[in-house]
């Protein structure tokens, strides 16, 4: 049965690469992406393991520590990542479970982050080729580790299943994962040149208490066979082993209530009346309005734009502290904002049956999003040109960021109306995990993209050179971008959703069979 | 030669339509006309273009050659005008599942260009008729299967279109809510309506329809009313008449309990 399940994952991985190159594209860019990251942390780790003793048992327990979390962590929000090997999935069939255990850990090993972690943890090893007394604890160190990272992952989503299960949890979730990403650069940045000035002694401690944790505690049986700390390294492996075995064991409790009893949704969501509904212009354009600011709210692939774009001027303010870098986040939220229709009917997926079935006009529908966008576009751009200014402690320049601004997003507004009426392609379902990569990303899309900057810049070129004279310390030029950026826009948007709707008019069946043919 | 089209404008008139998907040919040739005021079934196996023909029907798919008249109005010449009177629940497609049931419908109503209280009033009517009030600020994509298929019922009936177009109503619909929903259609015809289903559930065509045809890889194998098509029959013998395909479920030997 356990090779019959390892059999499962390695049929099921050879068919999904079966399905369509672009899969193996990204199977193989992610194994190179993984092979990279794998030497690079070997290379490290070579460097590391010709330093003093202290430095290396910090590194090798701090960075294990560090990789067992990630394994943790990372499922709980990236869900739907691996759910092939789903253990509700085998519910119907008659497995014992120790077996259908064993097998799904060692097929949960059989992916590229599995194989990688493997080879990282035993490579680990180089660290105390010092101390030849100390290889085999650390071979045994590493093995425990994998499993801690297997098992304790497996445990750890089997408990929170029916929490993570809720849709709002989960979408709120996704952006506790993201802004981190997103800051993780800036910060880094920050915090490396402080860390040089750090004392090992800062750190130590940090590292005997992670030593004792279920994170850290396989990682240490080498340093501590290798100092002779024979009593400490007995506790660790106690550690190590117990954590090992009440993961096993929270997960066969898990697993066994998954099976007889489906996880399902309880909360639901709840919005009294009509919302935006009653209260826009009772029209079709008014209804599209109403949708899509709705949607801006509730649909997290929209929202998540709306969180991360006040995000810009702290990544920029952190990488180039009291510089000019600040400054570009208006007008590249503007144009983040507008841009962000094009792939507006793409987002609707098969759903925009609903729009080519009635006899709406295609110039409604195009109003109706390119407004619903820029209301909020508007905000966004004033708000960020008034605080980037100020982080950058040059207010006078704030009416040429919002005239470049604004300016920029109703360009990018109109441009993406046009090409959103002639390009839709496959893109993250509302449910899918952040993590999933859509597959299929063809030539049409990335010439749309490629084609639609470069015309959103030759369209917005007026104002971004006024915004970028008054920058350079003509105040003169601020006010002659504040003027022409939103008349500039206007006349972009209004033009573009014209001829976007007449597109749209005819391409609007296309569209939905390429939409329908996407699921 | 094309069957000509009838002058008195039925409410659906289908005329040489082909469609193909690569190598595979979904519809070839389909000729239908639904008369005013019928209820009309389309039956026929997996795979027969039901759901492509429908899709044409609707404008919703482009078909490679023929054309659609709805009530007289070449659908694909005139969309707008055509879409105005076409009601349409399809299968197998997404909703603007982040709305409430409420304002699903609200958002159907006002596609269509109804005015606010025209629509307001309307949905109140049609979520009570499809047993929704208590769901109605809930979100559609915490609906159940069976719920969102009312709700795209109610978003299709929120017009008052004049053809309803509706592809497997019933699928994942509990008894009472059919009962239901068949009421509904019954009293929207006997109002002047028409409606096309499609279904392979023979006995719900049977007791629900007046006229039927029956469909397979992609062509009209029979169509007229109810009694002309089943000839005697009942129409699930008649389809399998028709269509064909049957095995004789001899050959697996080893199912009877009594050889294990």
């Amino acid at each position: 049965m356990v090779a019959h399940l390892v059999r499962l994952k390695l049929v099921l991985t050879a068919n999904g690469l079966k399905r369509s190159a672009w899969v193996v594209v990204g199977f193989v860019v992610g194994a190179l992406y993984g092979i990279g990251v794998l030497v690079g942390a070997m290379a490290a780790l070579g460097y590391v393991s010709t330093q003093a003793f202290e430095l290396r048992e910090m590194t090798g327990i701090l960075a294990g520590a560090g990789l067992v979390l990630a394994w943790w962590v990372v499922p709980l929000v990236a869900f739907g990542l691996d759910a092939t090997m789903d253990p509700s999935r085998f519910a119907p069939f008659p497995i014992a479970r120790p077996k259908l255990l064993v097998g799904l850990t060692i097929a949960g090993l059989l992916g590229i982050p599995g194989v990688l972690t493997l080879l990282g943890a035993l490579g680990s090893s180089v660290l105390w080729w010092h101390e030849p007394r100390a290889l085999p604890a650390a071979i045994v160190g590493a093995l425990l580790a994998v499993l801690t990272c297997l098992l304790g992952a497996r445990a750890l989503t089997a408990a929170l299943a029916r929490v993570v299960v809720k849709r709002r949890v989960r979408e709120a979730g996704v952006a506790l994962v993201i802004l981190p990403l997103v800051l993780a650069g800036p910060i880094l940045t920050r915090l490396v040149p402080a860390g040089y000035s750090l004392k090992n002694a800062d750190v130590m401690p940090v590292v005997h208490v992670v030593a004792w944790t279920p994170l850290g505690a396989p990682w240490a049986l080498a340093p501590d066979v290798a100092a002779g700390r024979w009593g400490q390294a007995a506790g660790r492996l106690v550690v190590a082993l117990a954590t090992i075995a009440l993961a096993g064991l929270a997960w066969e409790r898990g697993l066994g209530r998954a099976l007889v009893e489906p996880i399902r949704e309880t909360t639901k969501r709840r919005d009294r009346g009509l919302g935006l509904f009653a209260r826009v212009p009772a029209t079709p354009f008014g209804a599209v309005y109403a949708r899509c600011l709705t949607y801006w709210a509730r649909d997290p692939r929209y929202a998540m734009a709306v969180v991360l774009v006040p995000v810009l001027p702290i990544v920029f303010g952190l990488v180039d502290p009291g510089g000019r870098m600040v400054l570009v986040a208006a007008p590249l939220s503007g144009f983040l904002m507008g841009w962000s229709i094009s792939a507006d009917v793409a987002y609707d997926g098969t759903a925009f049956w609903m729009h080519a079935a009635s006899p709406l006009p295609g110039a409604a529908d195009r109003w109706g999003r390119a407004l619903s966008a820029a209301t909020i576009g508007v905000v966004v751009v004033v708000v960020l040109s008034v605080v980037s200014a100020m982080l950058a402690h040059r207010p006078e320049v704030v009416p040429a960021l919002v005239g470049s601004g604004v300016g920029m997003a109703g360009v990018s507004l109109g441009v993406a109306s046009v090409a959103s009426s002639l390009v839709v392609y496959p893109v993250r379902q509302p449910g899918d995990s952040p993590f999933s990569m859509r597959q299929g990303a063809t030539l049409p899309a990335l010439l749309t993209q490629i084609g639609g900057w470069a015309l959103v810049a030759a369209l917005s070129s007026p104002v971004t050179v006024l915004a970028v004279v008054a920058v350079g310390g003509h105040p003169a030029a601020g006010w002659a971008a504040l003027v022409v950026g939103p008349l500039l826009g206007a006349g972009v948007l209004a033009l573009g959703a014209w001829l976007g709707g007449r597109l749209l008019d005819r391409t609007g069946p296309d569209l939905f069979r390429r939409l329908l043919a996407m699921t | 030669m094309l069957t000509p089209v009838p002058d008195a404008a039925p409410a659906l008139v289908l005329r040489g339509l082909w469609r193909r998907f690569g190598a595979k040919i979904a519809v070839a040739g389909l000729d239908l006309d639904v008369p005013t005021g019928s209820f009309y079934g389309l039956v026929g196996p997996n795979g027969a273009g039901k759901t492509t023909t429908l899709l044409m029907a609707t404008g919703l798919l482009r078909p490679d050659a023929g054309g659609v008249w709805v009530g007289g109005v070449d659908l694909w010449a005139d969309p707008v005008r055509g879409k105005s009177l076409l009601g349409v629940l399809p299968d197998g497609v997404k909703l603007f599942d982040r709305l409430t049931g409420a304002q699903l419908v609200t958002y159907a109503g006002l596609l269509h260009g109804l005015d606010r209280d025209t629509a307001k009033r309307r949905t109140n009517d049609l979520l009570e008729a499809v047993d929704l009030v208590a769901d109605r600020d809930t979100l559609v994509v915490d609906y159940s299967a069976g719920m969102a298929k009312k709700i795209s019922l109610a978003c299709a009936l929120v017009h008052a279109p004049r053809l309803l177009v509706l592809d497997e109503p019933f699928e994942a619909v509990d008894p009472i809510s059919a009962a239901n929903i068949r009421d509904i259609l019954a009293g929207y015809v006997r109002g002047g309506g028409t409606v096309i289903v499609s279904s392979h559930v023979m006995d719900l065509v049977q007791r629900m329809c007046d006229h039927v045809a029956v469909i397979a890889a992609g062509r009209v194998l029979a169509a007229g009313t109810l009694d002309e098509v089943r000839a005697g029959a009942t129409l699930e013998d008649r389809f399998v008449d028709l269509v064909g395909g049957r095995t004789s479920g001899e050959g697996l030997a080893w199912l009877h309990t009594s050889s294990a």
